[in-house]
């Protein structure tokens, strides 16, 4: 490996939370390898891990780079009690999560209109995980709290940034009529606000 | 309802089969009104931009009667709106009325946006899955908290004779013998009722007998607020530990 890679290699090794992006840069801009670049040197890596037969790999997550375990050595690593997958959310939290990641900066009343139940239980749950923060606050009576998704949330989802969701406009909507349209109830396209148009009969 | 109960039992075989215990286990998933009118709406296979509202209510209520749901109000509430949006289906409309609005596009509108979240709920439930599975270094503060036990690897006579040198260090506990006492709150109301007969105002210390016991003292306060409670008599106390008095009530007593 190339003395940047493993300059790198040590950087990601020392450190529990993904290392961002910049703080890589730096190092490597201060390390004076003239032959690599941040970039050839992470891939490097990332190659080095895959191909040589290591138990780690390299992965991209929330705007950094963080050194994993592989996912079939999970178990023996549970059954040996050296560490434990964190607890699943629950489908409620989940929703919750997934309408602050889209919505966000939203507040409470938004979250318990979309999803028709209160939200105030799941939002200081997902708060003390630390997946969700209060960002500001909304206008409107009482000035309420608006809450956003943390990059522990990205590190969580595994995911490098929030573009990395589907689009709102890719999702498919999956409850289209089951049988063809009839002249006495047609399907019509939604329009931009969602909303189907009266019924012609 | 029995109709309604019917078609409802038909498309839960699951339930059927099991019992109602199970539909309490199986509505726990349901994480809200909405997912479960959605499951409602695809279990029989309804199109979602003509849903039959009588139908579809009807099953709704069905089934959040027949079980504990700990947000209720949640699902009361929507089967209250689901309940406006069929009467208000049922008021005549004028021929030719072209503006008439659907009373159920904003419930579609609602059920779409809901099923929205489901869909990336599914995208974030797969990459949680994913990232479950594989570990981080210096994880060892969340094992700290997660930690389980290990089962105690001893035998009998290892665990007998811990416990024998525990009981050794400890020191002879002292034995009291107990004699019960029961208080004698009836008597102890015959007393205050006797005293009061006598004069309209009391004190505590002229009912209490000079070498009183504990039982004695406790009886006859017992019977004091008994009586205070029955308003036989009325008890005041003038400031913080002040003796109190007793005064006989005057209106109880016309009766």
């Amino acid at each position: 490996m190339t003395p940047l890679a493993k300059l790198l290699e040590a950087a990601l090794f020392a450190s529990a939370a993904p290392v961002p992006e910049e703080a890589l840069r730096l190092m490597a801009a201060h390390a004076e390898d003239g032959e690599s670049t941040l970039e050839s040197a992470l891939a490097e890596l990332r190659d080095h891990y895959d191909n040589e037969g290591h138990g780690v790999e390299l992965i991209e997550v929330a705007g950094g780079w963080q050194i994993l375990t592989r996912p079939e050595y999970t178990e023996a690593i549970e059954r040996a009690q050296l560490a434990a997958r964190p607890q699943r959310l629950s489908a409620a939290a989940l929703e919750t999560l997934a309408i602050i990641a889209y919505r966000q900066p939203i507040g409470r009343a938004e979250i318990e209109e979309i999803r028709g139940v209160g939200a105030g239980a799941i939002l200081k749950s997902l708060h003390e995980r630390g997946l969700i923060d209060v960002v500001g606050r909304g206008e409107g009576l009482g000035r309420p709290l608006l809450y956003g998704t943390t990059s522990s949330f990205l590190e969580q989802f595994a995911l490098r940034h929030l573009e990395e969701l589907p689009r709102a406009d890719e999702l498919a909507i999956a409850l289209r009529a089951p049988r063809p349209a009839t002249p006495t109830s047609p399907v019509p396209a939604t329009t931009d606000n969602g909303e189907a148009p009266p019924r012609a009969d | 309802m029995d109709d309604v109960n019917g078609r409802f039992e038909g498309a839960t075989a699951i339930a059927d089969s099991a019992g109602a215990e199970v539909f309490v286990v199986e509505l726990a998933e349901y994480s809200g009104p909405l997912d479960l009118l959605l499951t409602l709406i695809r279990d029989e296979q309804i199109d979602i931009y003509d849903i039959p509202i009588a139908r579809i209510a009807e099953q709704f209520l069905a089934r959040i009667s027949s079980l504990k749901l700990d947000e209720a109000a949640d699902y009361l509430e929507m089967a209250a709106r689901l309940v406006r949006i069929k009467a208000q289906m049922l008021l005549p409309r004028r021929e030719g009325e072209d503006l008439w609005e659907d009373p159920r596009a904003e419930l579609v509108r609602r059920l779409l946006e809901y099923q929205q979240v489901r869909e990336v709920v599914d995208v974030l439930e797969r990459r949680s899955e994913d990232r479950r599975g594989r570990f981080a270094r210096a994880y060892t503060q969340q094992v700290a908290q997660i930690a389980v036990a290990r089962p105690l690897t001893i035998s009998l006579p290892e665990l007998l004779s811990a416990v024998d040198r525990v009981l050794r260090l400890a020191k002879k506990p002292h034995v009291h013998d107990v004699i019960p006492r029961a208080l004698d709150v009836d008597g102890a109301i015959g007393i205050v009722r006797a005293l009061l007969a006598i004069r309209a105002r009391a004190q505590w210390k002229d009912i209490l007998p000079r070498k009183a016991e504990p039982w004695e003292v406790l009886s006859l306060l017992l019977a004091l607020l008994e009586l205070a409670k029955r308003g036989e008599l009325k008890l005041a106390q003038p400031r913080a530990f002040a003796a109190f008095e007793i005064t006989r009530d005057s209106s109880s007593e016309a009766a």
